[in-house]
């Protein structure tokens, strides 16, 4: 780890001012993601600024068919909220899988999804509900946030300070298990809206998360594990590693959903 | 009266204690006066010439103490990291065994290679100047996997063909008398997988120099303190054991990973005179990956000629061996005499002929690994058994019963060197078909397939050697080393008692066991026996802890050393007692005299050694301490039948372990909670090489699996609760009657896990799978296996 300066400011316009004060200035969240990174001297930001202090970047509350999620709610108090899960029990369930139980307590739905890892459950949820993401300076559609690999739509010194999601008729999320680090090597959230079905997937896609159209037309017309049978997943732009080839993953795209579709019911 | 802390019963471990408190006393625990701290800067290329080192602007950084290269150390004429065990080729000629300098001097071989030590008031600053070191590094293609290596660029200039050595044993004429004889051959290709040892705690180490006295003293996590003492002292940097204390503090874990010597212990204790201060070495876990000696790595060949009636006639083998790319200390014995010598396996087999070829590879080290070669032997022999069953239509559990050693055979000699002293492997075999309801797994099956799983049981009847070993035979096969065990007892004059042994525990539990010896032969409580070990300056001698050894040899040398203080005892006891010795009795405890109410505890008669105020000195000297040596008269030979069942789902190919059961006969039992927690521990590592865990090379020589996103470790949750129970045959060549239990969990296992698995698979007609049987491996051959009889 390099030396840097260290910010720990008690709200979100602090620390917006913060990081316009300092140009390599960089946020840190639950850290579970940049702390490594540093350790492994990846990164050498000047300022480190802590979002921790900020309450105003914490807290789930449910109203008019919308759970908002502030940016520095931690996996576990999403996983143990009994609003969400009363409200979107598939997203309860999903942070409440994600790493081991001292990851869940340190990071946070914010952190996650800015990282916007390929592997990272948030963003499949994001996707097939079809969050909106609140930031410091506007409102952004989930489908326009996640751009790439580690890419967001985020600009310098843009914060994420909340996540709306719209409370789905049913939901569901399946993740397969990369064996040695049980990121997602897939992950299916599928949920049904009003608009229709819509179908979210992770750990697959060469250019992460992505929405699976195919699927989501055939369960539109019949909401129905069957249903996906006869939709074709194909292994062009999907991952390949040692845990699994495109084949492979384009078959788990598959059963994924199935059993995420059979468990809406 | 049974002692309640004697042999036989599961006592709390009393080290846990400090444990559970964080009381341990680690390595990188200990801060020494005027440490300074180093960092290892190693090679990220796989294979490369150095044309040029530039420190200049890395000594100018702030808390820089010293930098020093392989020049500093050649210079210096700093020996090689020596190879502790000499393998004579087929042709009589040596093994090839180049140098291994502790920092590499102009070429690097595999990623993780030492180049050069940084020493600084602190770690960051350390680090901070590794970055500034500018290295000419100029790439060259590398050998990487053991299977292309023969034919592969040169990893050692002087090694032609990468060739470490080319070695056999049996009679390859009877064999072949034996397959022109056979009614049906079964042939078999494998592999065994490369495996990272993954030890809790990293390695760290200490060295330090006192320019008062000129000792210099090591901290180190060890196995086994005074194996390093000598590889260190004697070949390494020439210092003499008088002047050089090495020091094992409490060990979080080894698996052999850490019998070996390593280059950065010498490093440091070279470095530290140099600097005037001690120096702290401790790895990152990314730096374990790359530089804690692997396991396993075998690509064999295997064909079994059977008779008509599946009785087995003859058993030939080709090994390719990976050694990495230096000979690390036990690395040659593992593919050899540690493997070859076992692939009798409990069968009785008349002919084995064994061909084995190890070679040097742009990886890191290959070494023991809990089991080392008997796993890969066993691996070897219970897939072939399976598969010959299966190709001859005979059940599978028949003919291992069929080609069984019998009972009334032993001591049974076995065509590949070793003689079993003792063993029953039908009723381990019994027990365990019993244990896991093999009755009533058919109607499990038929369950299972109404969810849409796939559920198989799979079989291992295995025996292995340990309790390693008679230094006349390991001696005469090449050793560069004894390897017996040492022990002293110190009674105290109120009556306490100190062992000293030379035996290392890092998880055993051998402050409980060992102290449980003691407790049963002397009669006193357990709360008043300590057990030291670790520090050269304080045990007489010690070979260590691996090869499941502790008790059998190390516990054996505790008994001699305290049959000798009863003795002596005895002899105090007549006097006070004014008897003869032959008179004097000792139970539970206490010195009696037969016929008469005269009694002495065992307390009194220390006090009594401590104040002699009228011993006759010309025949009883003050004092109770005794010590002894024990070499063992032949390896320990446990051995049993694990079960695993498992449940495919095909959709996945996930498989899950629905059911482990192990019955194990590892002799007599000293605490049956210790030697199950030992098995779970071994089954756990078992079934992650079966199931999850592979080191992956790219072709670069680059490690694809560095650290844990992508080497998968077995954790608690893929497990079911473990059927563990225990059959006992006596090892006949020692006191105790006991044999070893530290590496049966983890030698039986893996080949009953994949047994399992491929009778999951049968009838969707998968025949091969190999370790580990990774989710999309065992999806890739169900989808090939529909390819296949769609075609048909
Ligand atoms: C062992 C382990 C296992 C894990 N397993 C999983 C898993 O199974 N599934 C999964 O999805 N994730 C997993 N994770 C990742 C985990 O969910 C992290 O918490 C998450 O990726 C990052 O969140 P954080 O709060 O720790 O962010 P940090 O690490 O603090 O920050 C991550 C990045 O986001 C930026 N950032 C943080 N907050 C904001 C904000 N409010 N606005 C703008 N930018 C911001 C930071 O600048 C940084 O670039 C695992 C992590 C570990 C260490």
């Amino acid at each position: 780890m390099y030396a840097f300066e260290y910010h720990r400011p008690g709200s979100v316009a602090d620390a917006g001012a913060l990081l316009k004060a300092n140009e390599d200035a960089k946020i840190i969240a639950g850290g579970m993601t940049m702390i490594p990174t540093l350790k492994q001297r990846l990164a050498m930001p000047g300022e480190l600024v802590d979002l921790r202090d900020c309450a105003d970047l914490k807290g789930i509350t449910v109203s008019g068919g919308t759970v908002t999620i502030g940016a520095m709610t931690k996996h576990d108090t999403v996983a143990s909220s009994a609003e969400v899960k009363g409200a979107i029990p598939a997203l309860a369930g999903l942070a409440g899988n994600i790493g081991d139980p001292a990851v869940r307590n340190r990071g946070t739905l914010g952190g996650s999804i800015a990282n916007n890892d390929p592997a990272a459950d948030y963003p499949s949820a994001c996707l097939a509900l079809g969050a909106t993401i609140v930031t410091t300076n506007r409102e952004i559609a989930a489908e326009d946030f996640f751009t790439g690999l580690f890419e967001t739509a985020l600009e310098e010194g843009e914060i994420i300070t909340a996540v709306r999601f719209p409370v789905p008729e049913k939901a569901a999320y399946k993740k397969f298990d990369q064996p040695a680090s049980r990121y997602a090597l897939v992950g299916v959230f599928v949920a049904k809206t009003a608009g229709g079905v819509r179908v979210g997937v992770t750990g697959a896609g060469q250019d992460g998360v992505f929405r699976q159209t195919d699927m989501e037309a055939a369960l539109s017309a019949n909401f129905a594990p069957e249903a996906i049978d006869g939709v074709m997943v194909s292994p062009d732009r999907l991952n390949v590693d040692i845990h699994g080839d495109a084949a492979y993953r384009a078959n788990l795209i598959k059963v994924m959903a199935k059993r995420a579709v059979a468990d809406c019911a | 009266m049974s002692n309640v802390t004697g042999i036989g019963v599961s006592v709390k471990r009393k080290e846990d204690k400090r444990f559970l408190m964080g009381r341990g006393n680690y390595t990188d625990d200990i801060a020494r006066p005027g440490m300074t701290h180093g960092y290892i800067l190693r090679s990220p290329h796989a294979h490369a010439k150095i044309n040029a080192i530039d420190t200049t602007e890395a000594e100018k950084a702030p808390g820089v103490v010293a930098i020093f290269t392989g020049k500093d150390m050649a210079a210096d004429g700093v020996g090689s990291v020596p190879c502790g065990w000499l393998i004579t080729q087929k042709d009589g000629s040596p093994m090839n065994e180049p140098a291994h300098p502790p920092l590499v001097v102009d070429r690097v071989r595999h990623v993780g290679d030492q180049v050069a030590l940084i020493v600084a008031e602190s770690l960051a600053q350390a680090k901070d100047a590794a970055e500034l070191i500018e290295i000419d590094y100029e790439e060259m293609p590398a050998t990487v996997g053991v299977a292309s290596a023969a034919t592969g660029p040169l990893v050692h200039d002087e090694v032609a063909g990468n060739l470490c050595y080319d070695w056999e044993i049996g009679d390859a004429a009877a064999v072949a008398e034996a397959f022109s004889k056979a009614h049906h051959i079964t042939k078999i290709d494998v592999t065994n997988n490369r495996l990272i040892p993954n030890a809790m705690e990293p390695r760290a180490y200490i060295g330090e120099f006192d320019k008062g006295t000129g000792e210099y003293t090591l901290y180190t996590t060890s196995q086994n303190p005074h194996v390093i003492r000598l590889l260190m002292g004697a070949f390494v940097l020439n210092i003499p054991e008088h002047k050089l204390r090495v020091v094992a503090p409490d060990v979080g874990g080894g698996f052999g990973s850490k019998i070996f010597h390593y280059a950065e212990e010498a490093i440091v204790t070279w470095a530290a005179p140099k600097v005037g201060r001690p120096i702290k070495w401790t790895a990152e876990r990314s730096e374990s990956f790359m530089s804690d000696a692997h396991g396993r790595d075998h690509v064999s060949h295997a064909e079994l000629a059977l008779a008509e009636d599946g009785t087995f006639l003859g058993f030939k083998v080709e090994t390719t061996a990976n050694m990495g790319a230096y000979l690390s200390t036990f690395a040659t014995s593992v593919p050899t005499y540690l493997y070859a010598t076992l692939l009798a396996g409990v069968y009785k087999t008349p002919a084995i002929h064994c061909n084995v070829k190890s070679y040097f590879t742009n990886t890191v080290p290959v070494d023991a690994y809990r089991g080392a070669g008997r796993p890969e032997a066993t691996y070897l022999i219970e897939r072939i058994v399976d598969k010959a069953a299966r190709e001859m239509g005979l059940d599978r559990v028949e003919i291992r019963r069929k080609n069984f050693i019998p009972i009334d055979a032993f001591p049974y000699q076995t065509p590949v060197a070793l003689q079993y002293d003792s063993g029953n492997y039908f009723a381990t075999l019994d027990r365990a078909e019993d244990m896991a309801d093999v009755a009533g797994f058919p109607a499990r099956k038929a369950e299972a397939a109404k969810r849409g799983k796939l559920r198989g049981l799979g079989y291992s009847t295995y025996v292995e050697a340990c309790g390693i070993a008679p230094s006349a035979v390991v001696g005469s096969l090449g050793a560069r080393a004894g390897l017996f065990e040492s022990a002293v007892v110190r009674v105290h004059p109120t009556g306490g008692v100190t062992i000293f042994t030379g035996s290392h525990s890092h998880g055993q539990g051998h402050e409980t066991t060992f102290a449980q010896l003691v407790s049963e032969t002397l009669g006193i409580p357990l709360e008043n026996v300590e057990i030291s070990h670790g520090d050269t300056n304080k045990v007489p001698f010690g070979m260590g802890t691996y090869g499941s050894r502790s008790l059998a040899v190390g516990g054996e040398a505790l008994m001699k050393a305290m049959n000798k203080v009863v003795e002596k005892a005895r002899k105090i006891a007549a006097h006070v007692l004014e008897t003869a010795v032959e008179d004097v009795d000792f139970k539970d405890g206490v010195f009696t005299v037969a016929g008469t109410d005269k009694a002495m505890p065992f307390a009194q008669v220390a006090l009594t050694a401590y104040v002699p105020h009228n011993f006759p000195h010309d025949q009883l000297e003050p004092g109770l301490e005794e010590q002894a040596f024990y070499d063992p008269m032949n390896f320990t030979y446990p051995g049993g039948c694990h079960i695993c069942e498992v449940e495919v789902d095909p959709d996945t190919g996930v498989t899950q372990v629905v059911g482990m059961t192990a019955v194990d006969d590892v002799g007599n039992v000293v605490n049956p909670m210790i030697v199950h927690g030992q098995i779970h521990g071994g089954l756990a590592q078992g079934i992650g090489q079966a199931l999850l865990e592979e080191c992956v090379y790219d072709e670069s020589g680059q490690i694809v699996t560095g650290s844990y996103m992508d080497y998968a470790m077995p954790r608690a949750d893929a497990f079911p609760s473990f059927k563990v129970d225990n059959c006992v045959t006596e090892c006949t060549h020692n006191s105790l009657g006991v044999k070893g239990c530290g590496e049966v969990g983890a030698i039986g296992s893996p080949p009953s896990v994949i047994n399992a698995v491929l009778d999951a698979l049968l009838d969707v007609g998968v025949t091969d799978i190999s370790m580990p049987a990774t989710p999309a491996k065992v999806w890739a051959a169900i989808q090939g296996a529909k390819t296949a009889q769609a075609a048909e």
